[in-house]
């Protein structure tokens, strides 16, 4: 459909209404993630950048703060785990309809700072799917990064996301690592938090930047092992969840002490955010 | 305090009902101070008798009552339940509509209703200071709220500036009243004495001359301008309340984890009552309403409280599940963080948030205890 499908408003505005955006492709990573990879119905969205989140809208249901899982052009891809009733909905998008969409949204990676060091993406469970713009950006760009290491975490072999691109990044040299927290029969690797993968990364810390999502508690920890080991604060840069109704800034709800994660964040470094996740319940 | 302005002049009575005419006359819908259900209220009024003549309030934490005054003064009252958010930052507002296309698609129809031209009667400075503050909050950021914006841009503003603060006001410690020096179309200050009851009226904008050249004024003698200062200074030094002389964003900063938070936790009951009258406030929801057919939603934000467990729910809960975070995040809020945020103070001392606790929590109370807890932790580190 070309035809205009906002009726009223300059459309791109983001404190406006929601584009509407075609689910061109929908994959079940894990029994509760899906990834739809989303394409303009109408005109497009500004471009997003790796660690930026949009506001994806399931008609009637309600929007979502959701990041970007891959950029390709004015496609978009999300990764969703059903844990809300919106979030359901749009996990259970069906390929041909329709969703709206508002953005992009907040503070991206910093990988344009990052040019010759190495890079060290630590992931728990659906905090991959930011993260992964970051891992397939340097490797699109052999010899702009120094080593780069991907430590995944899942809560089970079977809640790994995106099992086949993981060896795809391997071979084309990422040094990809990966522990659950909970084996089942057929699971031969590591078990375990994603920090105790540190030990076999390959890395330089004081040339090293981490880029790390997970849950925070996750976050937590694998920053401050990070900076045990030499990482300064403002080379680990860690995307913070908090909820969110309009991604604008005017809402309130995703107040981090000074602040607003949807604006400032979500993307924060290690040095600004240390104090935010560690007073209990700010 | 501009009282002496070249354009100072003197309106009476009558022609203060008459600017309440001729604002509605333009055009305006004129929101000003009117009794109802034992308080004053911010409403439409369209005459001069809608005007709380002779009406005080007697307030103190947790207490608000109305008074009767014998000197028959229009605005010696502070402020009430309400506040200028009401009209600004409406409680509940559409935001967009959508319904099924031919094709399936969405067809998503912003809501763009062309919103009343307000002229607001009785600006209290402290109120005016509010209004920049949620302007800088809804139109300053990266994004604007185009609704509260088109608002904002139409309403014309006529300041009064306060001679009558009440127990629980503390503006003067916040640098907010009680005079007002800029951001409004005209401002007035209320005389009632010897001669006569008398509004000292100045503009500070186009519309604001126009508008007082089309009222039966007098030119402003020298008396009546040493009235009208002396009445706002004389206000100044009768505030019923006081933050502490110390940096607040820093004092915030530095009792996160005060034992304080404890006691004030025991008597706050999270009701949300200082959020819903707070001139400052500005948090909403955004929520979905969908018709039986499922083909026609409209998108509303409605104003919400960040005392409710929900504002911070996520996957496996609310992240503030303490009463004690959710007050902390509150008082650090207004007092700390919003500097962090959007550059001023989210406090501008109008006391509301004292008088309508149920409980007769006092955030200039709390501000005092914790600065208190400070010096103590420092002397005995020291």
């Amino acid at each position: 459909m070309n035809a205009p499908a906002v009726a009223a408003g300059p459309s791109a505005r983001p404190a406006g209404p929601p584009l509407p955006y075609r689910v061109e492709a929908r994959t079940v990573d894990a029994p509760d993630v899906a990834t739809i990879v989303l394409e303009p119905a109408g005109e497009a969205l500004p471009r997003f950048a790796p660690g930026q989140f949009a506001m994806v809208y399931a008609f009637g249901a309600g929007d979502i703060p959701l990041s970007v899982s891959s950029i390709e052009g004015d496609r978009l891809t999300h990764t969703v785990r059903a844990v809300g009733a919106i979030s359901r909905a749009l996990h259970g998008t069906r390929t041909g309809r329709t969703v709206g969409v508002r953005g992009p949204f907040g503070t991206g990676w910093g990988l344009g700072a990052s040019v010759g060091r190495d890079l060290l993406v630590v992931a728990g469970g659906i905090g991959l799917a930011p993260l992964r713009p970051v891992v397939r950006g340097a490797l699109a760009a052999p010899g702009r990064y120094g080593r780069l290491n991907v430590l995944i975490g899942a809560r089970t072999p079977g809640d790994r996301l995106y099992a086949h691109e993981t060896n795809n990044w391997r071979e084309a040299g990422a040094r990809v690592l990966t522990t659950v927290d909970r084996p089942d029969g057929g699971w031969t690797g590591d078990v375990g938090v994603v920090t105790t993968l540190l030990d076999r990364a390959v890395f330089d810390p004081p040339h090293t930047t981490a880029f790390v999502c997970g849950p925070e508690v996750m976050i937590r920890a694998a920053a401050r092992e990070l900076t045990h080991r030499g990482l300064g604060p403002d080379r680990i840069e860690v995307s913070l969840e908090r909820t969110m109704h309009c991604g604008t800034g005017h809402c309130g709800h995703c107040q981090l002490g000074p602040v607003l994660l949807c604006r400032d964040g979500p993307v924060l470094d290690w040095a600004r955010a240390e104090r935010l996740v560690s007073v209990p319940e700010l | 305090m501009r009282t002496g302005g070249r354009d100072a002049v003197v309106l009476d009575r009558d022609g203060l009902d008459g600017l309440i005419v001729l604002l509605a006359a333009r055009g305006r819908t004129v929101i000003g101070p009117t009794v109802r259900d034992g308080a004053i209220v911010l409403a439409e009024i369209s005459a001069g008798g809608d005007l709380p003549y002779g009406w005080g309030v007697d307030l103190e934490a947790g207490r608000y009552r109305l008074r009767p005054r014998t000197d028959g003064a229009a605005f010696a009252h502070s402020a009430g339940p309400q506040s200028w958010k009401t009209f600004l930052h409406p409680q509940r507002e559409r935001q967009w509509t959508a319904r099924t296309g031919p094709d399936g698609v969405p067809l998503v129809t912003e809501d763009d209703t062309p919103p009343p031209s307000y002229a607001f009667l009785g600006v209290r400075p402290c109120d005016l200071r509010a209004i920049q503050v949620q302007d800088r909050v809804l139109t300053d950021g990266p994004h604007t709220d185009p609704r509260y914006r088109r608002r904002r841009e139409r309403a014309f503003l006529v300041v009064v500036e306060c001679t009558e603060p009440g127990a629980t006001c503390f503006c003067v410690s916040m640098g907010t009243g009680p005079a007002a020096d800029r951001g409004y179309d005209l401002a007035l200050t209320e005389v009632v004495d010897d001669g006569g009851h008398r509004f000292l009226a100045r503009s500070a904008s186009d519309e604001g001359s126009a508008v007082l050249a089309e009222l039966p004024t007098r030119p402003a003698d020298d008396g009546l301008r040493a009235a009208a200062r002396e009445g706002v200074a004389q206000a100044a030094g009768r505030m019923g309340r006081a933050m502490p002389d110390v940096d607040l964003r820093v004092l915030m900063h530095e009792t996160l984890t005060a034992d304080r938070w404890n006691d004030v936790t025991a008597r706050c009951l999270t009701c949300g009552n200082c959020t819903m009258v707070c001139p400052t406030c500005f948090c909403t929801t955004a929520e979905d309403v969908t018709d039986l057919t499922g083909e026609h939603t409209e998108r509303w934000r409605r104003w919400e409280s960040c005392y409710d467990l929900e504002f911070t729910h996520l996957q496996n809960g609310p992240v503030r599940a303490s009463a004690l975070s959710r007050y902390r995040q509150w008082a650090t809020h207004k007092l700390g963080t919003w500097y962090d945020q959007f550059g001023s103070s989210g406090c501008v001392g109008c006391g509301r948030c004292i008088v309508w606790c149920p409980t007769g929590i006092d955030i200039t109370e709390e501000a005092h205890a914790l600065n208190q807890e400070r010096a103590e932790a420092r002397q005995a580190a020291s």
